[in-house]
């Protein structure tokens, strides 16, 4: 076989993200096997990686998690281009940008779970606009709110915890990245 | 296995499952608390808020499709309309209202007994009088006649 002679630059970067957005694309697989009692109510697991990513390296990375675990999960699944694929990704949106809002409060007083509890909230609110808008054009839609909202304050707060919790715990041995670009080639 | 899990996934895991146990209530700061009790309350506040559609409020009277009369589901009593036979009479009782009586042959809209849900109609045709409940969602919710 002749060797590829096209070269992309791969960063440090570029793993990091990788890996997190695989951890996140597994959750969300593993999620999609869980079955929910109506449709729209998932815990959001993968959400607790994009927590974790967000308190460790910042906002971008954050956003390319979870769009990357949104695009990439849904091809996995099945849902891609489905109407579950928009309504995950106008909840993605929504939540990252309340995301960027909410980094900026004061952390003496805030952790992950103010965040992640934000971040649900702005999921729902992101999808049920979008099925308000196109799915379902009527306010009818607006009758599950409530019980999107308790799901999310529920999950939202649950998600929240077991990543302050990760990030409580001090990480023992980083992963040096030099190493793991040598070990990709 | 360290082949098939992603290694962010098995970080993860290994330290969900390490002995690091941090106190769950420590991981809460004052804001977090302050942020979920004000998210709890609107929570709690949004089931009644948004869930009041169905509660009927009001019975709208119509003959030949004009308003007759409006009545308030507050208090019991009892009101007679005309129609194009006969007397009808309707019974409101708090939350409730129902056709009592009505010259029609076949009395469909009498057996309907008591009507509780907001836009929830009793047509006594013959008669040409109807009976309707209204709540909160207005006259343009759906009906008992609509899917």
């Amino acid at each position: 076989m002749t060797r590829s002679t096209i070269e992309l630059p791969v960063t440090a970067d570029d793993y990091r993200i990788a890996r997190y957005a695989a951890a996140a694309i597994a959750l969300t697989v593993a999620e999609a096997a869980l079955p929910s009692p109506l449709p729209g109510i998932k815990p959001g697991l993968a959400n607790i990686i994009v927590l974790v990513v967000l308190a460790r390296y910042g906002w971008r990375d954050a956003a390319w998690v979870s769009l990357l675990r949104v695009v990439a999960g849904s091809l996995v699944i099945g849902q891609f281009l489905a109407p579950g694929f928009f309504l995950a990704l106008s909840g993605a949106l929504c939540s990252l940008s309340v995301l960027a809002l909410a980094q900026h409060l004061p952390p003496r007083l805030f952790g992950p779970v103010s965040a992640s509890v934000l971040a649900a909230f702005a999921h729902i609110g992101g999808q049920i606009a979008l099925a308000r808008a196109w799915l379902v054009p009527h306010d009818a839609v607006f009758y599950l709110l409530p019980l999107f909202a308790t799901a999310a304050l529920v999950f939202g707060t649950i998600n929240g915890l077991v990543a302050a919790r990760l990030l409580a715990i001090p990480v023992a041995t980083p992963v040096p990245d030099t190493a793991l670009l040598k070990a990709g080639q | 296995m360290k082949g098939t899990v992603p290694d962010g996934l098995r970080e993860l895991l290994a330290q969900a499952a390490g002995d690091g146990h941090v106190p769950w209530r420590t991981l809460l700061k004052p804001g977090d608390w302050l942020l979920l009790l004000a998210a709890a309350v609107s929570v709690a506040a949004s089931y009644p808020l948004l869930w009041r559609g169905g509660v009927a409020d009001r019975a709208i009277v119509k003959r030949d499709g004009q308003l007759v009369t409006e009545l308030a589901l507050n208090l019991p009593r009892k009101y007679e309309v005309t129609g194009a036979i006969g007397t009808t009479v309707i019974e409101v009782q708090p939350g409730r209202a129902r056709v009592v009586s009505d010259p029609g042959p076949r009395q469909y809209c009498v057996q309907q007994g008591w009507l509780t849900r907001a836009n929830a109609v009793a047509i006594c045709a013959p008669n040409h009088v109807t009976l309707q409940l209204s709540g909160r969602g207005g006259p343009n919710g759906y009906d008992t006649l609509n899917y």
